[in-house]
């Protein structure tokens, strides 16, 4: 235990660069996920068979998109997406560069969590908003959207979790923050103690975050009271 | 004000949801339509409600041919009706206020405006100490009457009511049934309702249709088809309400 202590002070700065690394690798790349992923999301409940505008053909080339973008296994689409990650960020290399294929991981699982929160919503609401001479738009941006809100944080809770553990694995090939600290330390320099605190961190990050953002969900949610 | 003439419906399932279907509404009017499930009831209000567009016949709402209408100039129709349904239908995450307000955000109203017509509105039905409660919060009968607050928002000039008390118990039936009645007259507002209960239809409607296997099979003064039921759908319908009594 002294030892984990004294570890634990001699490497404080370098653990605390790969905590700012890693929270601002999720951080970043939940945004851009979310930018992208809540669109598509949006679209497969729109584009479905009891949807607003109900259109097969671009129903099914979305779900294949997001269907593929799902099943590649995350260190694969890391190397898939060098040359991608080259032209848009200039290297492969460091937190940044990893941002990329955490987008691409993370869009397609965001589209199908705002798909199942999307699809909770009772469907007598959105006839109501038709029936009140709604517009499309007006009925995602009014009803389906603010009404899903509790579920729609719910499932960003596990859309961060999941790429908190996404960022360490791409420590592996190059990125920084916690899981590179705990791969070049603890791998490959044998320091299991080092390794230990690292994931200690990590536990900590996601429980902080599942914490926090179900405690959220429960408070904006009007239909528990 | 309504007419709809020779109206028929067929679903893909080749079901004859209506089948020339022919009725008028007069301004003012609490008309009831009245069926077994399956009857047709739903389609009809829908077709009234231009939800959706018959395949064959005609429907006029407020003076206009609205048969192929579609799109903006659908909603344009829409925008003055309101609609109250079996399951209330209400924002969950917004409160009362929010609720009633949410019609005229549609049509983006005026602030102003909307915080004093909403006031009004809680008056009317009577919940102006509800206003910063959600839904989740509040009883079935104070849900349903947050519903017709809502759908009389914009002025609507028909109230269109989907088995507005088939939720509720009927002490509170009564009370919504008696909000209706005095919407009508107190604002002149046109109020279809469809239900399966005979009950309803006697108490505040003042002509009535019975829908039978998509057909009206009966169109009158409420008063003398009660009084002199000539369909059997009628006679059961008004049979189901008399055995039931006779249980009690």
């Amino acid at each position: 235990m002294e030892n984990l202590w004294i570890t634990f002070a001699a490497f404080w700065p370098t653990l605390f660069d790969g905590l700012v690394d890693t929270m601002y690798m999720t951080f970043a790349s939940v945004t851009i996920a979310y930018a992208l992923g809540l669109p598509m999301g949006v679209m497969l409940v729109a584009t479905g068979p009891d949807g607003l505008m109900p259109n097969r053909p671009a129903n099914k080339i979305l779900g294949m998109v997001v269907n593929t973008g799902r099943s590649i296994p995350f260190i694969i689409l890391i190397v898939l997406l060098i040359p991608i990650t080259r032209i848009i960020v200039g290297t492969t290399i460091g937190s940044t560069a990893a941002i990329v294929p955490l987008v691409i991981a993370a869009a397609p699982f965001v589209a199908r969590m705002v798909e199942a929160a999307l699809s909770e919503l009772d469907a007598g609401v959105i006839d109501a908003a038709k029936s009140m001479g709604a517009g499309n738009f007006q009925i995602i941006r009014k009803v389906m959207l603010p009404e899903s809100i509790p579920s729609l944080v719910r499932g960003l809770a596990i859309t961060t979790i999941n790429l908190i553990s996404l960022s360490a694995m791409a420590g592996a090939v190059g990125a920084g923050g916690l899981g590179r600290i705990a791969i070049r330390y603890g791998y490959q320099r044998f320091q299991t103690d080092l390794m230990l605190i690292t994931v200690v961190f990590i536990v900590a990050i996601v429980a902080i975050v599942q914490l926090v953002l179900n405690v959220l969900a429960a408070k904006i949610d009007r239909k528990i009271i | 004000m309504i007419k709809l003439q020779n109206v028929t419906k067929i679903y893909k399932n080749s079901i004859h949801a209506l089948q020339d279907a022919t009725l008028d509404i007069d301004a003012g009017d609490i008309f009831g339509i009245i069926g077994k499930s399956g009857a047709g009831k739903s389609t009809m209000l829908k077709m009234i409600g231009l939800l959706e567009r018959p395949d064959a016949g005609r429907i006029e709402i407020l003076g206009q041919d609205v048969t192929d209408f579609s799109g903006t100039a659908a909603n344009t129709v829409k925008k003055q009706m309101g609609t109250v349904f079996q399951g209330f239908n209400l924002l969950m995450q917004r409160n009362v206020e929010k609720n009633i307000a949410f019609p005229l955000e549609l049509i983006k109203a005026d602030k102003t405006y909307i915080n004093q017509r909403v006031s009004e509105l809680a008056g009317l039905v009577d919940l102006t100490d509800k206003l910063k409660a959600y839904p989740a919060q509040l009883s079935g009968g104070q849900k349903q009457r947050v519903a017709i607050a809502r759908a009389l928002a914009t002025n609507p000039k028909i109230l269109l009511c989907d088995e507005p008390t088939s939720a509720l118990d009927s002490f509170t039936t009564g009370e919504i049934l008696r909000l209706l009645r005095d919407i009508n007259t107190k604002l002149g507002i046109t109020i279809i309702i469809i239900t399966h209960e005979i009950g309803v239809i006697r108490a505040i409607t003042k002509r009535m249709a019975v829908l039978s296997e998509g057909r009206v099979v009966e169109l009158g003064q409420t008063a003398d088809i009660i009084a002199n039921p000539q369909h059997s759908m009628t006679k059961l319908l008004l049979n189901v309400e008399k055995n039931l009594d006779g249980e009690e």
